[in-house]
């Protein structure tokens, strides 16, 4: 997951704040989070920092900002019953409580990011981005040393490898 | 439906399977969870969402060619007494026994494969092999996934990958299990020690079937709880080193058993031989119990070798559905019937084993004599 701020850095902050009975949610990196001030919890609203400090928007009732308001837009599940029953409503539940979620997996498991097996179809995907991303540079290569022909085959070779996706 | 029986190998057959170390494993599997993106999980959900799941996962399954010509039924088809079979065979868990429309389980043919489908997940699918062969049954299943994965989408986050219905199988969503034969280590009396430091090393030790049950017949399951952090291959490895381990304790257990109070094990054997091949009324755990005692009775040389496949088709057909399916065209039979049931085959069946015969493992009167209990 990447800062949305930033858009470069891991996310490792991840908030949730419910505005207007809309659940808000921002994940950031832990620079952009300290800029932002979001580690200081007295001052800060999801709003603002979407907004920038000028938002509109009506500052968030303080109570209303707890984690345990959560709710999983998409299956319903508040986090009041994740908590009761220790069971997710969906695959989207992940998203929508992530922020309790840390403290609960580093106390369930070896560490809080998977290192397993990951999917065929992302396995592929990033395969042929890294492919994508090779040919480009040498097209870039024979551009610059004036090879048009190689230019010309490379070309053709990234348009059959995005055909392909 | 057909006659659930009839499809299922026969008892006798499923216990002749041999494997490495199957003196104290009986058997190995791993189990992955996966589940659809965007539909509600089959706990939270309503029928619809997990009709929906089940009429996308059953044909897909179905489809891979690993699962061809097996049997795929819904939950909602198979009798009360079909599903406990199944638990008794250790193909479906307890709670997806429980389940009825809208969950289903799909079988291979050589039974070295099980799905179940709607059960806390979506999908768990498991791949079972006799023996320790923990890698073997990883690399199974690792397959299967992957060809299911060719054909639907699972959920999975970069960050915490598999995602399932309870976060405690999150990630990896594996479950890697054996499950093992120790009476060694519980007539010792270690086999507490050996559960604490085995829980130590962040493995869950449990009863013959899973979660919540008692170890009857001295058989314990182990299996890691923590999926997440650590790759597959990590987990089977790390688990794989603590059976052996485990294996290694047993196998001193019953060595030192034997030499410093064989009288103590020989009594025990012997009665357990004298009551099974007596008995007119016998519960299920007695049965247990005291089978478990004749395997090892066969392990050390008291019975031959090859009678180990045979009193393990005895622990199988025992149990109350195989008793009832084999043995009963009846309904319904009350526990005090099936006690007797149990009785008659035991004494039936235990004419074609000879009695306990010490005479090559020495007098058995080496150590202090051996106080009765």
């Amino acid at each position: 997951m990447v800062c949305q701020l930033c858009k470069q850095k891991e996310a490792t902050v991840h908030l949730t704040q419910i505005v207007e009975d809309e659940m808000k949610k921002l994940d950031l990196c832990e620079a952009c989070a300290k800029q932002k001030g979001v580690t200081d919890p007295t001052g800060f609203s999801l709003a603002e920092l979407l907004l920038g400090a000028a938002g509109d928007a009506p500052a968030a009732d303080p109570a209303s900002s707890s984690v345990s308001d959560a709710k999983c837009t998409r299956c319903g599940l508040t986090q009041a019953e994740f908590k009761k029953n220790g069971r997710m409503g969906c695959s989207e539940c992940y998203t929508a409580f992530a922020d309790s979620l840390e403290v609960v997996l580093k106390g369930m498991h070896k560490g809080t990011r998977h290192r397993g097996k990951v999917p065929v179809g992302l396995r592929r995907a990033a395969d042929q981005q890294a492919t994508l991303e090779k040919l480009s540079t040498q097209l870039q290569g024979a551009i610059a040393a004036e090879d048009f022909e190689q230019a010309a085959r490379l070309r053709d070779e990234i348009k059959a490898v995005k055909a392909a996706a | 439906m057909m006659n659930l029986l009839d499809f299922l190998t026969p008892s006798a057959e499923v216990c002749r399977r041999t494997g490495p170390h199957d003196k104290i494993v009986f058997s190995s599997r791993v189990r992955l969870a996966r589940n659809l993106p965007g539909v509600s999980f089959p706990g939270h959900g309503k029928k619809a969402d997990r009709v929906r799941a089940y009429e996308q996962l059953m044909p897909a399954v179905q489809s891979v060619p690993e699962m061809a010509g097996g049997l795929a039924e819904s939950m909602e088809r198979l009798t009360p007494s079909d599903k406990q079979l199944l638990v008794e065979r250790h193909l479906i868990s307890r709670e997806h026994a429980a389940k009825g429309a809208g969950s289903g389980f799909i079988l291979n043919r050589e039974e070295s494969f099980c799905v179940m489908v709607n059960e806390e997940d979506h999908l768990r699918m498991q791949a079972l092999r006799p023996g320790l062969q923990l890698r073997e049954a990883w690399v199974a299943i690792d397959a299967l996934d992957t060809a299911l994965q060719e054909r639907l989408e699972f959920a999975f986050s970069s960050q915490y990958g598999y995602l399932t219905a309870c976060p405690t199988n999150l990630g990896t969503g594996i479950r890697v299990s054996a499950m093992l034969h120790l009476p060694g280590l519980v007539l010792s009396e270690q086999v507490s020690q050996i559960i604490q430091a085995v829980s130590k090393l962040g493995l869950a030790v449990r009863g013959l079937y899973g979660e919540g049950t008692e170890a009857l017949g001295n058989i314990f399951q182990v299996s890691n709880q923590m999926t997440l952090g650590e790759s597959e291959s990590e987990i089977v490895e790390r688990i794989n080193k603590v059976l052996q381990q485990v294996i290694e304790h047993e196998e001193n257990a019953r060595t030192s058993l034997l030499e410093k109070k064989s009288r103590v094990v020989f009594n025990h054997v012997g009665r357990a031989f004298g009551i099974l091949s007596h008995a007119h009324t016998i519960s299920s755990k007695e049965t247990m119990n005291l089978l478990s005692l004749l395997r090892l009775g066969v392990d050390i040389g008291l019975f031959p070798a090859t009678s180990r496949a045979f009193v393990d088709e005895l622990l199988l057909l025992t149990q109350p559905s195989h008793l009832q399916a084999l043995y009963t065209k009846r309904e319904k039979l009350s526990a005090e019937e099936r006690d007797i049931l149990r009785a008659d085959v035991l004494r039936d069946r235990l004419r074609g084993l000879d009695r306990p015969d010490h005479s090559s493992l020495g007098s058995g009167s080496a150590g202090t004599p051996a106080p009765e209990s």
